[in-house]
């Protein structure tokens, strides 16, 4: 992420509540031009304000060893002006149009945004070509310099000055094998960002940051036929890039055995993480695991937070998550109370999977979590800013921008046989258990789990 | 994904620093104003055009809220309706206008638990029922405390909306506070207090309040309490406050979203017309200290990469007559991506991830905050950083920095009305502030008047650099000797509360 202090509450997104049948189509229109670029418009005249959301299709998954995080430090030179925008400038003249932007990146792609009154709708996507078209002349040692400082801070505001801070990156290498594209975290290392080089910039613009490599949606009130005359306009004359280069087809990730770690940290508290691989985004077990996810941690009557957190009152907090994009991990977070241990959570843990895998969740459990987890697909509807990205993010990752139904219809669609199935089927494998410990109590670690086998 | 109801809380709860509703048009973009090109759709290449310029923009769209209606029961409850039919959806925010001002001087923390305890059994329902029926309608109920108001909020589709409405009014009109809820959310608290002791942003907020306004004003004492004042609050505490304070006279109901008035009134009738009156007092704040001649207050936090930097002065009240020129002044400094703050410290000198500043107004005057995390080895040189920018604030701004932050203000207008929630959220300061209700008529132009002279006035007045107190969050053992190379005032070493260490 570019910045934090002035980009939409990220939470607002996961804030809720919808019935399925309630969910509107995204009606748009899709065309690609001569360069390959594809463009995306959904018209939508409620408020004055239009979004662009231009996607390139790179992400940190595409880095190379000893590069970390480099997807991610470009995304920040992007914003350092263009052949015709001098530095500072893109902020200023957006700013001045009463527009917002923004930039993320991710293992899979990275994006960039404004919102905006819909009079200023040119002046960003004519600074959206600038940079896809234009963005080397300008380059220097300078930009790179700066904005290597900028998320060095933004890895330690994150990641290092964070308690806990630095247990999700441990996972994922310890879940991914050495040089899986996903064995490392978008953010990279302080010694890889300190490598990166303007040629890199120039190469890694070269090789991802053409148009046929990119897809442009704009969302919000407009008039189709201007816009399409301005997108011509600006984007016609970008020249098509080279083929992609191949992504390696990504082998099934599969543990050998359970693997423990430990992690000290500044910390009053251990932590209990379980990480299992899982599967990617739309695979036909996704949506059941992001419901398992629900019945384990997504309530206050879901199983692990009812017994530990409000029954017994043994923990402080606890998380499940469905990680997926083209590849997936499951995890588990426990927080002890002063004086519980992490190997008593895990032996509640353990218990409580234990049951899932025997036993059928009951049908209130399902509903519950069906209705919740369902509930968020309207509120992504209710932004011009959120309902660009969903264009794009369907596209990509489904293959279609109005998708939304469908994406909300998985949801319905799971059982919960099919729950217990992937109780079974993911978290009856091997995993990776790490106990992030305050500093000086390694002997807090876990470092067996005793009879968890399942049934 | 868990843990998703407190950041719903906090979204709610920070929108409190706008305002409010009601058919604004603005027209004051400064760029040159030329309409859009329209070709047909058809042509082939676009016709040559100069790609060194930015493009003109067209003329701005109008932006025509729809009115709020208002109604009041006889029990005094104010009733807003906002109607908003792009999707099946509703926001309800119940605003009682007391917040954490009504907490007992040593029982800091008492609003927010109240808030806390509301959806922990209600009426017949026990705090799993609450949370179960929640979820299974797909619903979301919010509770919350700030310093001038509570909240209960309801997020629902309106298919849904009597079994919602139904649970809303058990939330906010019959809470049980059982004793064993109470016990465990008290654990809760502890526990988060000394997890707190790993947080270097949050231990900064704390400290910097507490030296700000001291014991004896109530934004000196955290909202979510001390371990002291934790432990102490009975149950009759919470009780206490919320009979004192949850009364229909001193509260309001916005509601925005798929619905009319005529049936929400109806609705809000049968639900909320015989919620009883209450003999409510009337806020009482103390005023804030004087402020001390600037100095540093160094907390250690051995090991931390970064700083955590908090720079400034008690402010201002909302009811401010200053609020428009402090709005586009504070935009200049320190109030968007493209502030000085901002530029200097992060795009010119990348000390930081992000630098900004803000002026937290309430009913009485809430603090004016400087803040950034900054590298730890550069502590120094981003305080010198800060101080140049709090000076040359004072001095005159270029007219195209002010034309450019008025634009920006007026221009954030259409996106801050977008959503059922974004405009219920709107509304909040205009209930708790006792702005007209259609404030936002007169938003652009009052915006408009700000004159180079009026933030030269505001600047001197609020952000004076004699009199700030500086509070550094980071490791005391690498960045002590830098900090007191500055010679920027005393220098004290300060607990994590912000206390002198003995």
């Amino acid at each position: 992420m570019r910045h934090a202090m002035f980009a939409m509450a990220g939470c607002a997104l996961v804030a809720t509540a919808a019935a399925a049948q309630g969910i509107p189509s995204l009606t748009h229109e899709r065309y690609t031009l001569d360069n390959g670029l594809t463009v995306i418009l959904h018209e939508d005249r409620s408020t004055p304000m239009v979004a662009v959301n231009v996607w390139y299709h790179v992400g940190s998954a595409d880095e190379q060893p000893g590069r970390t995080g480099f997807a991610h430090l470009f995304e920040h030179v992007m914003f350092m002006g263009s052949q015709h925008v001098p530095v500072g400038a893109f902020d200023q003249w957006l700013e001045a149009a009463g527009a917002n932007n923004n930039g993320s990146t991710s293992q899979d792609r990275t994006n960039y945004f404004e919102w905006m009154p819909s009079n200023a709708l040119p002046l960003a996507l004519w600074l959206e070509a600038d940079r896809m078209g234009w963005l080397l002349p300008t380059m220097d040692q300078a930009k790179l310099d700066v904005q290597r400082d900028v998320v060095k801070n933004e890895r330690r505001q994150r990641v290092d000055n964070v308690p806990y801070g630095r247990a999700f990156e441990t996972m994922l290498g310890a879940v991914f094998p050495a040089g899986h594209p996903y064995s490392w975290p978008t953010i990279g290392s302080m010694a890889d960002l300190s490598a990166a080089s303007l040629d890199d910039v120039t190469q890694f613009f070269r090789t991802y940051y053409a148009p046929n490599n990119a897809t442009l949606a704009i969302a919000g009130d407009f008039d189709r036929d201007s816009v399409k005359v301005w997108v011509q306009r600006y984007f016609g004359e970008i020249p098509r890039g080279p083929a992609m280069p191949a992504r390696p087809s990504l082998k099934e990730v599969t543990i050998p055995r359970d693997t423990f770690l430990v992690l000290e940290d500044k910390v009053q508290l251990p932590r209990l993480y379980y990480a299992w691989p899982s599967v990617k985004l739309f695979h036909a077990d996704d949506a059941s695991l992001d419901l398992l996810a629900y019945v384990l941690a997504g309530d206050k009557n879901s199983r692990l937070y009812k017994r530990l957190v409000y029954e017994m009152q043994v923990a402080q907090d606890v998380t499940a998550f469905q990680m997926s994009g083209r590849e997936g991990m499951f995890m588990v977070s426990v927080t002890p109370k002063p004086g519980q241990t992490p190997a008593r959570m895990a032996q509640l843990v353990n218990e409580e999977i234990r049951k899932l895998s025997s036993q059928a969740v009951s049908d209130r459990e399902l509903a519950r979590a069906q209705n919740s987890y369902r509930a968020q697909f309207l509120d992504r509807l209710a932004s011009v800013n959120g309902k660009a990205d969903q264009l794009n993010s369907y596209n990509y990752y489904a293959g279609t921008p109005d998708y939304v139904r469908q994406d909300a219809a998985r949801y319905d669609a799971v059982t919960a046989a099919d729950i217990q199935r992937v109780v079974r089927d993911y978290l009856g494998k091997p995993k990776v258990v790490l106990t992030v410990v305050p500093e000086g109590k390694p002997d807090l670690m876990v470092k067996e789990m005793g009879d968890v086998r399942i049934p | 994904m868990s843990g998703f109801r407190n950041c719903l809380t906090a979204a709610i709860l920070g929108g409190v620093l706008g305002a409010c509703a009601q058919a604004p048009t603005p027209e004051p973009v400064p760029a040159p104003v030329t309409p859009p090109v329209a070709v047909a759709a058809d042509t082939p290449r676009a016709p040559a055009f100069d790609r060194t310029k930015p493009p003109a923009l067209g003329a701005l769209g109008r932006l025509t809220l729809p009115p709020v209606t208002r109604r009041q029961l006889e029990n005094g409850l104010e009733v807003l309706v906002v109607e908003h039919h792009e999707l099946p959806l509703v926001d309800m925010i119940l605003v009682v206008k007391t917040g954490g001002e009504g907490d007992p001087a040593n029982k800091a923390g008492v609003a927010t638990l109240t808030a806390s305890m509301l959806d922990e059994g209600a009426g017949r329902r026990s705090s799993l029922d609450i949370a179960d029926q929640e979820a299974f309608l797909g619903v979301q109920v919010g509770t919350g405390s700030g310093w001038d108001q509570s909240i209960v909020s309801l997020h629902a589709p309106v298919a849904v909306l009597d079994s919602a409405m139904a649970l809303f009014a058990d939330v906010a009109l019959r809470p049980t506070f059982p004793v064993s809820d109470l016990e465990r959310l008290r654990k809760e608290r502890l526990t988060d207090l000394l997890q707190l002791k790993d947080r270097a942003p949050q231990i900064a907020d704390r400290a910097y309040a507490s030296i700000l306004y001291g014991e004896r004003h109530p934004y000196g004492r955290p909202l979510t309490g001390t371990e002291a004042s934790t432990r102490a609050i009975a149950r009759a505490d919470i009780q206490r406050f919320y009979q004192t304070y949850y009364r229909p006279n001193n509260a309001t109901l916005i509601v925005v979203g798929d619905v009319t008035a005529d049936d929400v009134e109806r609705r809000v009738r049968t639900l909320f017309g015989s919620w009883a009156r209450g003999n409510v007092p009337a806020p009482r704040y103390t005023d804030p200290p004087a402020g001390l001649a600037t100095a540093i207050y160094l907390i250690d936090k051995p090991g931390a990469p970064q700083s955590s930097v908090r720079i400034g002065s008690v402010g201002v009240p909302r009811s401010t007559d200053d609020y428009f020129a402090i709005q586009v002044m504070n935009t200049i400094l320190g109030g968007a991506f493209t502030s000085r703050l901002m530029t200097n410290l992060r795009e010119t000198h990348g000390y930081t991830y992000g630098a900004s500043s803000g002026f937290s107004m309430r009913r009485s005057a809430g603090p004016f905050t400087a803040r950034a995390e900054v590298v730890g080895a550069k502590s120094d040189s981003s305080l010198i950083e800060f101080m140049k920018e709090l000076r040359a604030i004072r001095e005159a701004v270029p007219e195209t920095e002010l034309e450019k932050a008025k634009a920006y203000l007026q221009l954030q207008l259409p996106g801050e009305f977008e959503t059922t929630g974004d405009i219920a959220n709107q509304l909040v300061p205009v209930v708790l502030y006792g702005l007209p209700l259609d404030y936002y008529n007169s938003y652009v132009q009052r915006i408009e008047e700000v004159t180079v002279a009026d933030v030269q006035r505001v600047a001197e007045r609020y952000v004076d650099p004699s009199k700030l107190a500086v509070v550094v969050v980071g490791d005391r053992k690498a960045i002590e000797a830098g900090l007191r190379s500055l010679n920027l005032g005393e220098i004290s070493i300060r607990d994590i509360t912000g206390q002198p260490i003995r």
